[in-house]
């Protein structure tokens, strides 16, 4: 096991950039280079579909492209980060996450396509906590359940509790603005954290008796708006309001379907140009890769998506340390489930929910967030990689 | 730590699992069914706008128009991008309403589908096509639509072709009108759809009607690519419309005013009238050179889409249901303008050409007798004075001989009916053929027919020959009991052809029906070659720049049985009828040694009603070259009401009006006869004179 010092011992800046560059050496250098190309292929896919928005728009892209470059520093702050003094700090990441959805809540937040999630910057720029709330619990509950009980590898029952308490909290705060999407990977964030975490099988399948009563009451007692509810069934038959709420299932099917197998080439998409596919550069980016780049395009960034993954599995599986393991293999499945509901929504098997594609969609905080997660998991890569 | 490694390794499988999910997927999509979406894509992302092609005008003999085509800035309103707006377009319909000057509601009432219930103004063609909402606005107002279009949306401006009459009210039933298509219209026309669209007009009577195809030209296409707002991003295809061929009508503009002033007139100097029928054949071709139905209306009223009062104006009984062309589809007894029918049928049935027959003033018809008019008693007499005298009694008694040779109420074998025969040989009994829609057949009865209605009416008749008629015995016991009586001998003995049905038909009485146009082609045919034509307005088809399409002729459709010989002494007798006849006072002081007329006089009489009034005429008597029928319903004796308005048509068509304020009158047509030449339209589409 190789342990790195440098970087923890703070010394001279020399030493810093040697760790810095042995680090970089280090890094999961398949990892890296399949987030770098789904972001190259996310920037092509947002400037095609922002082009049109006015002659010669390139305003969005460039955003884009400097939302991509804080996120490229941001992965790198992380990847310095040595995710065993991250543990301390995580209640600490947790919490600002918690104020910023707090502060959501209040007058500073502002609403956006109907859930009011934002909180405005200036400038143009807008900030969006519950993108942060992700790696925040992510973290906390990492913290709580890496412990394990005396004698088993198990977390402790009152962590557990503690978890399911803190993650409660975190989603019910979502829920108020409301965000289905977000309360949703939060979840899922929970759930992978329990399971992964080692807790009891039975546990597991109680608390997923539970979730299911919780969701059946959810909808029982009218807690979901209407049209999340609407949005939520109209993947089923988007044929029944082919104007209404399957508008967006129905126009980013014919999207993707009419790109073949080839596609119809970058900025030769004609319904992406003509705008058919509603917020086609955040939560439908998927239908630009799919017309555009056809079955062979869309299938490269499936697989991409795969790699990222499995290499985040990878990381989890190789690292000895159980916050590190946790953290990881909890990442992993936050990015899987988002992955999996977007591009599942653009095609008709997944509810349309307002969920982003990882590292391609337009979306500053989503973006960092993202980039945070993967600097995390090369660091943990950095710190547990064995010889 | 195994126990998260086991878990682990479940979801490395999970992700797996799920990401081939979505690539089978995918393929599924994309491959799979992808030309499918392929063609969902190009629905959405394209429109096809039909550039409509410039509808054909209809001219007259000499190339003047009778309906041409006026542009006018046109604003249209899409229903079916108002219905997926908020409140149905309520916002843009009071925007529009403010720029256009006119009550919101108007603008909703008019883009109402019409239907049980919602009456005019209404939309009556396809839902889906784009409702004009007014057809006559000016530059300023299209350019503050068009300018503002996001805040119009569904709304359009542009410039179409409107109809235009320049002789307003002249041939207004010949020519017809037009009307938006409706849905099931086009929906029926499978696989011309593409080129054809709502916001097409469709002719629905007249020549528009029957020539509408042709007229129509190819409307053009324009595939454009529009965004998800349908906003025009650019065009991808553009087919370029074919304009319609124009139609060249053998209709005299002007004859065709002389005749509908002559109606008017008579009409006015018979304070009973109702209607009235003119038509004008050109002799040896079969051409229509006009044709007239009083009361008229000028077909401007259908442009731009019809108010409520001026439809039910034209529907209602009480202006005179001026939209039924009363010269092809007014039914009526024809009198003794049918003489010529019968005094063939005499001959064909042996009765000798120079015979001398008995005129008495009355006729025993079985037990019944039958008057001449007035009850006069001519003595004994040739066919010629038969017919300018007109006496009736020498064809009762032909009818009710060849009654009794057929076997009188009881036929054996196979009937003769030779004044039946005649008359369908003559072309009465079946449509003329004439290139107009919804022409009537008229009647001819004869012992079958009698059969049939007897059939037809005989359980009605047979009940009310036990019941009676309690709800009229009330008012009148003595109607009620002629009804009962009449119902009682319908029932027993309705099937038999009686003695008095042949005689009444053998003078166009009883049960005999016929049209202005059937009489007057009947008698084209026998002051002519004998042929019987299918009359024939339409004369031409030509591009608009004059290239010949198609000439259309009067085809023959039979031939009068009876010899030229014959044909030349009827004609003989029916010369005299305006000089020394029943029509002289009519024509009392009209030059016959320029232009000599010729024709027979008619006074039918209709039950419960003043007479119905019938000249059928031809000139010159020497060589015809016009035959002109007109007919007055309940404008009494033919000599009276039909014959002046006849001499006026006349004077009209060869100038012979007196001088009015000092200015002699023009003739119509100062060759004094019908067009010879087709009009020749030069390559810009204007007519050479």
């Amino acid at each position: 096991m190789n342990r790195s010092t440098a970087v923890q011992s703070g010394g001279s800046l020399a030493r810093r950039a040697v760790a810095a560059s042995s680090a970089v050496r280090r890094m999961d250098g398949v990892l890296l280079v399949a987030v770098a190309a789904l972001t190259v292929i996310g920037t092509m896919l947002v400037w095609s579909s922002t082009r049109t928005w006015a002659p010669g728009a390139t305003g969005l892209v460039k955003k884009h492209i400097l939302n991509v470059s804080i996120g490229i520093a941001l992965t790198s702050a992380a990847v310095m980060v040595n995710h065993r003094s991250l543990r301390i700090y995580s209640p600490l990441v947790y919490g600002v996450s918690l104020v910023g959805l707090v502060l959501v809540i209040t007058p500073l937040g502002a609403t956006v396509n109907g859930a009011h999630s934002w909180i405005m910057l200036g400038g143009g720029f807008a900030f969006q906590p519950s993108e942060f709330a992700k790696l925040g619990l992510v973290l906390m509950l990492a913290m709580l359940l890496a412990k394990p009980s005396r004698g088993t590898d198990r977390p402790r029952g009152l962590d557990v509790a503690l978890s399911l308490g803190v993650a409660g909290f975190t989603m019910g705060l979502v829920m108020l603005q409301p965000d289905l999407g977000t309360t949703m990977v939060l979840g899922v964030i929970t759930a992978g954290a329990i399971v992964i975490g080692g807790v009891r099988k039975r546990w597991v399948l109680g608390l997923g008796t539970l979730v299911v009563c919780g969701g059946a009451a959810v909808w029982l007692l009218d807690v979901l708006e209407p049209y999340q509810i609407a949005r939520f069934t109209a993947f089923l038959n988007p044929a029944s309001d082919p104007r209404g709420v399957g508008y967006n299932s129905t126009q980013s099917l014919i999207a993707i379907g009419s790109g073949g197998l080839f596609g119809k080439g970058l900025f030769e998409g004609g319904q992406t140009t003509g705008r058919f596919v509603p917020e086609q550069h955040t939560d439908f980016i998927f239908t630009v890769a799919g017309e555009e780049f056809g079955f062979l395009g869309s299938v490269t960034v499936v697989v991409l998506i795969g790699v990222i993954l499995l290499r985040g599995v990878r990381i989890a599986r190789q690292c000895d340390d159980r916050f590190g393991t946790l953290v990881a293999g909890v990442i992993v499945c936050w990015l899987a489930f988002q992955a999996f509901v977007n591009i599942g929504m653009t095609i008709g098997i997944m509810p349309i929910t307002g969920l982003p594609l990882p590292f391609v969609s337009y979306g500053g905080t989503a973006t960092f967030a993202n980039m945070i997660a993967i600097g995390l998991l090369q660091a943990i890569h950095i710190r547990e990689q064995p010889f | 730590m195994i126990r998260t490694r086991g878990r682990l390794v479940v979801l490395q499988i999970l992700v797996i699992s799920l990401l081939a999910l979505l690539a089978v997927r995918l393929w599924q999509v994309q491959v799979v069914r992808g030309a499918e979406y392929v063609a969902a894509a190009t629905e959405t992302r394209t429109r096809d706008v039909v550039v409509p092609a410039v509808r054909g005008q209809i001219l007259d003999s000499a190339g003047r128009p009778l309906v041409r085509n006026r542009t006018r800035l046109v604003v249209s309103v899409d229903r079916t991008s108002l219905n997926r707006m908020e409140g149905n377009g309520r916002v843009v319909l009071q925007k529009l309403a403010t720029v256009l000057n006119r009550r919101p509601v108007d603008l909703r009432m008019r883009i109402r589908a019409c239907g049980p219930g919602v009456t005019r103004p209404c939309w009556p063609g396809s839902p889906y096509q784009p409702i004009p909402i007014d057809d006559d606005v000016t530059t300023r107002e299209a350019l503050q639509i068009l300018e503002r279009q996001e805040e119009f949306p569904g709304v359009t401006a542009e410039v179409q072709a409107v109809r235009e009459y320049p002789g307003s009210t002249a041939g207004a039933q010949a020519l017809g009108y037009l009307q938006p298509i409706t849905q099931e219209e086009l929906e029926k026309r499978d696989g011309f759809k593409a080129v054809f669209s709502g916001v097409d007009l469709v002719g629905r009577d007249g020549l528009e009607a029957v020539y509408d195809r042709q007229l129509r030209g190819v409307p053009g296409l324009r595939r454009v690519q529009v965004d998800r707002l349908g906003k025009v991003i650019g065009v991808e295809r553009q087919v370029q419309p074919t304009p319609g061929d124009t139609l060249i009508t053998s209709i005299d503009a002007r004859v065709q005013a002389v005749t509908e002033k002559a109606l008017a007139e008579a009409m006015k100097a018979a304070p009973t009238a109702d209607g009235a029928a003119g038509v004008v054949l050109d002799v040896r071709t079969g051409r229509v050179v006009a044709l007239a139905s009083a009361p008229t209306y000028n077909p401007a009223v259908w442009t731009g889409g019809i108010s409520e009062p001026d439809y039910q104006r034209l529907l209602s009984g009480k202006a005179g249901m001026p939209l039924v062309s009363r010269a092809i589809k007014g039914e009526f007894a024809p009198g003794s303008t049918f003489k010529v029918s019968s005094v063939s049928a005499m001959l064909r049935d042996g009765y000798p050409l120079h015979g001398r027959y008995d005129c008495p003033g009355s006729f025993m018809v079985g037990s019944r007798p039958f008057n001449n008019f007035h009850g006069i008693g001519m003595g004994t007499i040739d066919l010629h004075t038969a017919l300018v005298k007109s006496c009736d009694t020498i064809f009762y008694k032909a009818a009710y001989e060849q009654w009794l040779r057929d076997g009188g109420l009881r036929p054996r074998g196979k009937t003769k009916e030779p004044m039946a025969t005649m008359a369908r040989a003559f072309g009465f009994g079946r449509p003329t053929g004439i290139d107009l829609p919804g022409e009537s057949a008229g009647r001819i009865p004869d012992r079958e027919w009698k059969k049939q209605l007897w059939a037809e009416t005989k359980t009605e008749n047979c009940r009310r020959a036990r019941s009676g008629y309690p709800e009229v015995a009330r008012s009148s016991p003595g109607r009620a009991a002629f009804l009962k009586q009449l119902a009682y001998e319908n029932c027993v003995e309705g099937y038999q052809w009686r003695p008095g049905d042949a005689a009444n038909f053998s003078i166009g009485q009883g049960d005999v029906l016929v049209t202005p146009l059937q009489l007057a082609a009947a008698y084209a045919a026998l002051v002519g070659d004998g042929k019987l034509r299918s009359p024939r307005l339409g004369w031409a088809l030509v591009r608009p720049d004059g290239t010949m399409v198609k000439e259309i002729k009067a085809p023959v459709v039979g031939r009068l049985p009876i010899s030229p010989v014959e044909r030349a002494y009827i004609k003989g007798a029916l010369s005299e009828v305006a000089s020394d006849g029943t029509a002289a006072g009519a024509f009392a002081g009209f030059p016959m040694d320029k232009v000599k007329v010729g024709g027979k006089t008619g006074t039918a009489e209709v039950y419960g009603k003043t007479d119905t009034s019938w000249f059928a005429s031809f000139a010159p008597t020497d060589r015809p070259r016009f035959v002109v029928v007109v007919m007055v319903s309940q404008g009494g004796m033919g000599g009276q009401t039909a014959a002046p308005a006849v001499r006026k048509i006349y004077e009209g068509i060869y100038g012979l009006a007196p001088e009015a304020k000092g200015k002699p009158v023009r003739a119509a047509l100062p060759n004094h006869r019908p067009a010879v030449d087709l009009p020749m339209i030069k390559r810009d589409g204007t007519v050479a004179r």
